[in-house]
C-alpha cells in the first residue's frame, strides 16, 4: 500500500469503471436501432440520425469519466 | 512526451495572454473568412464548378437541418447561426490534425511549446461554445414565446408537481452548459492525447487508423453539437 502510487490507480479506475455504463448503453441503443430498421427499412434515415444523437449523449458520459481520469493524471 | 491540460502561453499583448489555441482560432477564422469571400464573389445563375461545390455544401447542411427540425422556414431562419457552429467546429477539429499543428514549436525549459494547438482542446473555447449556444437558445425562446411564457416553463406555480418539474428544467438548462463543453473538450483533448501516445510508441504507419478515427470523431462532434443546439432551439421556440 504505497500512497505515492494511488494517483495512477485512481486514474485507471476512473476511466475503467466510467466506460462500463456508456459501453452497455451504446450497445443497447445500436441494437434497438438496428432492430427498428429491420422492421421498417424505409425509416432508416430518421432512425439513423436519432441513433447518432442518442449515442453522442451516451458517449458524453464516458468522456466525463475520461476527463476526470486525465485531470487526476496531469494536474 | 508533452501533454498539457492547459493551453500554453505564447506571449502577451499588453496584459492579454495569447495562447497557442487562440492563435489557432485566428488562423481558422482567417481560413473560413477568406473561403467565404472567395466563394461568394460574382455568383452566376448557372454555377461554375467552384460555385457548385460551395452550393453543394450549403445545400447538404440546409437539407440536414430541415430534416431534423421538420419545419423548413425555421430551419432557414436559424441556418446561418447553426451552420457557423458546424463549420467552425468542424474546420478547427480537422485543422488540429494537420501535420505541424501541435508538433512544431519552441523549447521552453525542457518542454516543447507548440505554436498552434487544436482549438477545442482548450476548455475555454468549448465553454465559450456552450455559453453561446445556451444563451442563444434562451434568447430565441424569449423572442418566439414572449417573456412570460418562456419563464413560465421554469417557474410554474400551478401545482407542486409542476413547480418541481420547472426547477428540474432549470437545472437541466444549466447542465447543458456542462455537457456541451465537456463533450467537445473531452473528445478533442482525448483524441490529441491518443495521437500523441500513438506517435510516441510507433511513429510510422501505426498512427494512421487513429488519424482516421480522429477525423471521424471531429466530424461527429461538430454534427452532434449542431444537432443538439438545433433540437434545443426547436424545443425552446415551439408552442406546446
Amino acid at each position: 500500500m504505497d500512497a505515492a502510487n494511488f494517483k495512477e490507480i485512481a486514474s485507471a479506475i476512473a476511466i475503467g469503471l466510467g466506460a462500463i455504463g456508456p459501453g452497455v448503453g451504446i450497445g443497447l441503443l445500436a441494437g434497438k436501432a438496428l432492430e427498428a430498421v429491420g422492421r421498417n427499412p424505409e425509416a432508416s434515415g430518421k432512425i439513423q440520425s436519432m441513433m447518432i444523437l442518442a449515442i453522442a449523449f451516451a458517449e458524453a458520459i464516458a468522456i466525463y469519466a475520461l476527463v476526470v481520469a486525465l485531470i487526476i493524471k496531469f494536474v | 512526451m508533452h501533454i498539457s491540460l492547459v493551453p500554453e502561453t505564447l506571449g502577451h499583448i499588453g496584459s492579454f495572454i495569447v495562447t497557442n489555441t487562440l492563435l489557432t482560432s485566428w488562423v481558422v477564422m482567417l481560413v473560413l473568412i477568406v473561403l467565404a469571400f472567395w466563394a461568394g464573389r460574382k455568383p452566376k445563375l448557372i454555377p461554375s464548378k467552384k460555385q457548385n461545390i460551395f452550393e453543394f455544401i450549403v445545400e447538404t447542411i440546409l437539407n440536414f437541418f430541415e430534416e431534423v427540425w421538420g419545419d423548413k422556414e425555421k430551419a432557414r431562419k436559424y441556418f446561418a447561426f447553426l451552420a457557423t457552429f458546424f463549420l467552425f467546429i468542424l474546420v478547427s477539429n480537422w485543422f488540429g490534425l494537420i501535420p505541424g499543428v501541435g508538433t512544431i514549436g519552441f523549447r521552453e525549459d525542457e518542454e516543447l511549446v507548440p505554436f498552434m494547438r487544436s482549438l477545442n482542446s482548450d476548455l475555454n473555447a468549448t465553454v465559450a461554445w456552450a455559453i453561446i449556444s445556451v444563451i442563444a437558445t434562451q434568447i430565441a425562446g424569449f423572442v418566439a414565446l414572449g417573456v412570460k411564457k418562456h419563464l413560465g416553463k421554469f417557474f410554474n406555480f400551478k401545482s407542486p408537481i409542476d413547480f418541481f418539474v420547472g426547477i428540474l428544467e432549470l437545472i437541466s438548462e444549466i447542465s447543458k452548459l456542462i455537457s456541451f463543453s465537456f463533450r467537445l473538450f473531452g473528445n478533442v483533448f482525448a483524441g490529441e492525447v491518443l495521437l500523441m501516445v500513438m506517435m510516441f510508441l510507433v511513429p510510422y504507419i501505426l498512427p494512421l487508423p487513429f488519424f482516421m478515427l480522429e477525423m471521424f470523431v471531429g466530424l461527429i462532434q461538430a454534427l452532434v453539437f449542431t444537432t443538439l443546439t438545433l433540437v434545443f432551439l426547436k424545443m425552446a421556440t415551439e408552442h406546446h
